[in-house]
């Protein structure tokens, strides 16, 4: 299967699209994104961009000591992340490994959490490192327990090793296997893809193959959403859009921890691929301890004087 | 609603601003006779009244700073004049804020780029010519040491800070002293420079700003008690100042205008290219002698990066300069928006197909949108002519060659810009191309480690570096 | 023996490795010191300049190509050939000037060795004068000395054969190409050093050498908007205001020197500043 009609499933097809592609110069993409890191975000604007980046946000736990209380207690943080305000909006998604899908589905339709999606993090997350079939079977396991989105890992090996058409077919599969019951968000590593080349690249193959959503990093490797790699990715869901009149979604994750850094983020998006990516259906964040960042900030809008952590619950 | 950045202005509290001011001579300000206004070009707003010197002026400018080089600063060491620069860079970095936000009111240029630009390359520059000032014999090549003795340099309105820095650091590194002239439309950083030269405990007469129009200038130009000149601005007045020059004793360095190439081969990153462009061209609201203000696109991708150029300029941020967010500023003066306008007309008349990226102005001020000219051919005016505002043109190119051919069709050599992700085709240009500058994969950049200058009719001389610093001195290819 | 009509010598201009004469037809007579007649070497016109001009900047592209490393061996041959002529430019230089024999051979031998000396220069003049530039931020940075393009020259009445060597040499070895007015009073040596040359392996065009009066040619130099420098160390200093002046036109970078040194050679050098940015 292929989509958008740019690759036909052939190596040699998939050569030439990627081949196609513009190099990226480091220096001048760093100094682009340090550049939009100076914009001054104040009053309505900074109000809007946290109520936006707080709906933006990937609610993400994926500990190995992850338990059925850790993930209830988050999914009541994403439905109402302020309790006392019923004015904060729910965040984009709850992120779980996938043998808590099920605990999380059951716990987000109780409290009424339906309209918050359930992203499961698959394809033997993080390294990427096991068979097709395992692959298979473990996303498998997400949709079954009602994910409504995979984030999927790409093999780093292969494509480092050159076997973009293994990475390719991999991401081909994984998408068929999502059907129309889940968005597939395809995860590079940038930070062992390591060159803005490659990032450019595995952008392009990944939208071909089908992706919904391209996402930088597992939040297990350093660095991982960096400006600079956000703004990469943009400029080709921008430029994929051009070609296809397709809006892929852009999901950076890791290291994103304050409402600056978020708002930076924003401003990315606005900038490079335009304000219509400014959705949750088009931009995410995935985040842990942003949100309660987000909602110290919204606190100081509201009340004019600093908030203090005491005030945010820590769910 | 959607993201509209809400206004984030720059406070202007920091910044003091006399109602009226005088010439800084003899380390003392002094007052003025005749005075004019000098505008926010944003507000139309006068800031303050500024004297204009006349020849008793500036006799006394020469004559203080003839003093100041006779009696102290050719005696003292090189390792003591070199302390008063570190110390000037120090209290530059310190006041950098001030001297940020009366840059952008009295010149109009966006804040971020006076904050993260103009003001820390000036510091930068003193610091960097502070430590050749004890090392003067390296700089000479084995050639003269000694100084001209008084230099008279005249400044432009684009830089006005950085330009006084690139002139003054220098010259004070290889023991001249200073008459300094600001630009008519931009004297105020200027005046707050001497502050900083009182506060550096500068020996009195080393440095010394007298403020006017042309008429000052060639006064400075003419004045027999001035040994070296250096001009940044025009060719125009360049050569005119070269001719008043020619007959007499005086060393001249020039820096003058400029039409650059910036040429973008098929294999360039397209996405830092458009930024190159931009950046290019619409850095200063154009008003940069070096801009890339002629493109040449190869046209196998000429389609694509003008669609990309379009939207990539639909999101320059026109508007307040004091603004955070501002990405390009007022034009500076009437004068120059009706030269800006009138040259835009042109290169309608010619044939040219103008697009400007759509924007609101502020009601007053001086105000012109980001454009660029298709349909451009080395014929046009506006391909030969420097424009001097944020105006594009552009034309295409089929093979290598051709690119450096139309590249070095022009009188002046400042600068070019190239393109490419191939390395030997890069140097290959890089060598062909007749500049004094050649930016590759990048523009626009300045270091006062980097020497800065024109071939042909672009000027005499180079700025920064050693290169720069010899020009001070009695040296390297001069008599 | 002493009833042997001498063969005398016809002296031309050179012009792009050609001996032509001028195309105004004119000459001047050149007499000895004591006052007899020996030669009638061409007078040069503004248009035979404007032809040298021509020549040389048609040659300058190729020469600027030609390796550091040749350009000094080419100017090398040159002092190699000089030096196996002495004796001739010697008796020149005696029989116009009325030097003593001996000044005359010092002042040929200063020219052999000056040639050497400049001819060693070729490349090292960017070890001299470029640099590697230490600029804040990831990008490497670095100054050459660029050749100018076609530069003119004035060359002294006196030394008529180490003048000539000054105003040339230093002006080609850094890759530019040169038109020279010779010693008026004395021109045989700078005609005779163009019959070196031109069985030398300097390029045609790359020196062309004029005989004929500074007031005439002097000011064509110096508004020629194709020579893009002027080396005015011969020229009448009563001359130089308005040569400079009516240099100014196109902005020529014009000089005076008062001795050979590396200051003359880059004098007429252009240096350019590359940025490149370093990354992944």
């Amino acid at each position: 299967m292929s989509f958008y009609g740019l690759v036909d499933g052939s190596q040699a097809s998939l050569t030439k699209y990627l081949g196609a592609l513009s190099g990226v110069d480091q220096v001048g993409a760093d100094a682009r994104a340090a550049m939009l890191a100076t914009r001054s975000i104040k009053t309505t604007s900074k109000r809007w961009a946290i109520n936006t980046a707080i709906s933006m946000v990937d609610l993400t736990t994926l500990e190995g000591a992850d338990t059925p209380g850790k993930v209830k207690a988050l999914c009541n943080k994403a439905v109402r992340p302020d309790p006392t305000d019923s004015s904060v909006p729910s965040v984009g998604a709850v992120c779980v490994y996938n043998d808590m899908v099920a605990i999380a589905r059951e716990h987000l339709d109780l409290i009424g959490g339906g309209h918050v999606g359930l992203a499961a993090v698959s394809t033997a997350f993080p390294s990427g490192r096991a068979s097709m079939p395992v692959k298979i079977q473990d996303t498998q396991d997400a949709l079954d327990s009602g994910a409504t989105e995979i984030d999927m890992v790409i093999d780093r090996g292969a494509f480092l090793s050159g076997d973009y058409i293994g990475v390719f077919n991999q991401i081909v599969q994984i998408r068929e296997l999502c059907g129309s019951r889940a968005h597939l968000k395809v995860i590079f590593e940038t930070g062992e893809l390591v060159t803005y080349d490659n990032i450019r690249k595995a952008s392009f193959l990944a939208m071909a193959a089908g992706a919904h959503f391209i996402k930088t990093s597992t939040g297990k490797v350093a660095p991982a959403a960096t400006a600079p790699v956000v703004l990469i990715m943009l400029e080709a869901v921008r430029d994929f859009y051009q070609m296809t009149r397709v809006r892929i979604g852009v999901k950076p994750a890791g290291g994103i921890r304050t409402t600056k850094d978020a708002i930076k983020q924003l401003v990315l998006v606005n900038e490079t691929a335009g304000p219509e990516w400014l959705t949750p259906a088009l931009f995410r964040i995935g985040a842990s301890s942003l949100l309660n960042d987000l909602l110290m900030q919204r606190m100081k809008l509201d009340d004019g004087y600093y908030a203090s952590p005491e005030y945010v619950t820590i769910d | 609603m959607s993201f509209d950045y809400a206004p984030a202005p720059e406070s202007r509290a920091i910044v003091k601003i006399k109602a009226k001011y005088g010439h800084f001579i003899g380390g003392k300000f002094v007052s003025g006779s005749k005075h004019f206004p000098t505008i926010n070009p944003a507000t139309e707003e006068v800031l303050s009244q500024i004297a204009l010197a006349g020849k008793a002026d500036i006799d006394a400018a020469v004559k203080a700073a003839r003093k100041a080089y006779t009696q102290i600063w050719s005696k003292m060491s090189g390792k003591e004049r070199g302390k008063y620069l570190f110390r000037i860079a120090r209290i530059m970095q310190e006041r950098s804020r001030e001297f940020a936000v009366l840059e952008t009111l009295d010149n109009g240029k966006p804040i971020r780029e006076s904050r993260d630009v103009d003001v820390p390359l000036a510091a930068a520059h003193f610091f960097y010519h502070a430590g050749w000032a004890d090392k003067l014999e390296f700089a000479a090549l084995g050639t003269s040491t000694k100084p001209h003795g008084v230099a008279g340099q005249i400044i432009p309105w684009n830089f006005p800070l950085l330009m006084l820095a690139w002139k003054i650091a220098p010259a004070l590194a290889a023991g001249n002293t200073v008459v300094l002239k600001p630009a008519e439309s931009t004297p105020l950083s200027a005046l707050l420079f001497a502050e900083i030269c009182q506060q550096a405990e500068l020996p009195a007469g080393v440095v010394n700003i007298v403020t006017g129009d042309g008429s000052t200038g060639a006064l400075i130009v003419n004045h027999p008690g001035i040994d070296k000149i250096a001009f940044t601005g025009s060719t125009e007045v360049g050569k005119i100042i070269a001719r008043a020059v020619a007959p007499t004793h005086k060393s001249l360095t020039l820096e003058l205008g400029g039409k650059a190439a910036n040429i973008i081969f098929e294999d360039a990153a397209i996405d830092e290219a458009i930024e190159g462009i931009v950046n290019g061209v619409f850095f200063n609201q154009g008003h940069v002698c070096c801009a890339g203000s002629r493109l040449l696109l190869q046209e196998s991708i000429a389609d694509e990066v003008l669609e990309k150029l379009k939207i990539r300029m639909a999101k320059i941020r026109v508007g307040d300069p004091m603004d955070k967010n501002t990405d390009l500023g007022a034009i500076n003066s009437k004068e120059q928006l009706l030269k800006i306008q009138d040259l835009s007309a042109i290169g309608d008349a010619e044939g040219g197909q103008r697009w400007s990226a759509p924007c609101e102005f502020p009601k007053k001020g001086f105000w012109f949108a980001p454009t660029v000219f298709t349909g451009v051919t080395q014929a046009h005016r506006i391909a030969r002519e420097e424009i001097f505002g944020p105006v594009l043109s552009i034309l295409t190119f089929r093979t290598p060659q051709e690119a450096i051919d139309k590249a070095n069709n022009t009188p002046f050599g400042l600068s070019a810009g190239v393109w490419s992700e191939k390395g030997s085709r890069i140097l290959w240009a890089s060598q062909q191309l007749r500049a004094g500058v050649v930016w590759a994969n990048t523009f626009n950049k300045f270091d006062p480690a980097s020497p800065f200058g024109g071939y042909k009719e672009s000027g005499w001389g180079r700025e920064g570096g050693r290169h720069g610093l010899s020009t001070y001195l009695k040296g390297v290819g001069h008599e | 023996m002493s009833n042997r009509i001498y063969v005398k010598k016809t002296y031309k201009l050179f012009i792009n490795g050609s001996f032509p004469r001028s195309e105004s037809g004119r000459t001047y007579e050149i007499k000895s010191a004591k006052g007899v007649f020996i030669a009638n070497p061409s007078l040069a016109s503004r248009k035979d300049l404007r032809d040298a001009v021509t020549a040389a900047h048609a040659a300058q592209a190729g020469w600027n190509k030609v390796s550091a490393y040749n350009k000094g061996q080419i100017l090398y041959r040159v002092a190699e050939m000089l030096e196996g002529r002495r004796a001739q430019f010697v008796d020149e230089i005696v029989s116009v000037t009325g030097l003593t024999k001996i000044k005359a051979e010092k002042e040929v031998t200063d020219s052999v060795d000056r040639l050497v000396w400049y001819a060693g220069w070729s490349d090292k003049l960017s070890s001299l004068s470029g640099a590697l530039n230490p600029v804040t931020g990831p990008y490497y940075n670095f100054t050459v000395p660029e050749s100018m393009g076609v530069i003119a020259a004035i060359a002294p009445e006196s030394p008529s054969l180490l003048g000539l060597i000054d105003a040339v040499a230093p002006i080609i070895v850094g890759g530019n190409t040169v038109v020279v007015l010779a010693s008026t009073k004395a021109p045989l040596s700078a005609m005779s050093f163009a019959e070196i040359l031109a069985t030398s392996d300097v390029p045609a065009g790359v020196i062309n050498i004029l005989t004929g009066k500074q007031d005439e040619i002097a000011p064509w130099m110096a508004s020629h908007m194709d020579i893009d420098g002027l080396d005015i160390s011969g020229l009448a200093t009563t001359s130089h205001s308005a040569v400079r002046i009516a240099g100014t036109e196109n902005l020529k970078r014009i000089y005076s020197f008062k001795s050979a040194d590396p200051g003359r050679i880059l004098a007429f050098l252009e240096n350019k500043t590359v940025w490149h940015p370093i990354g992944l």
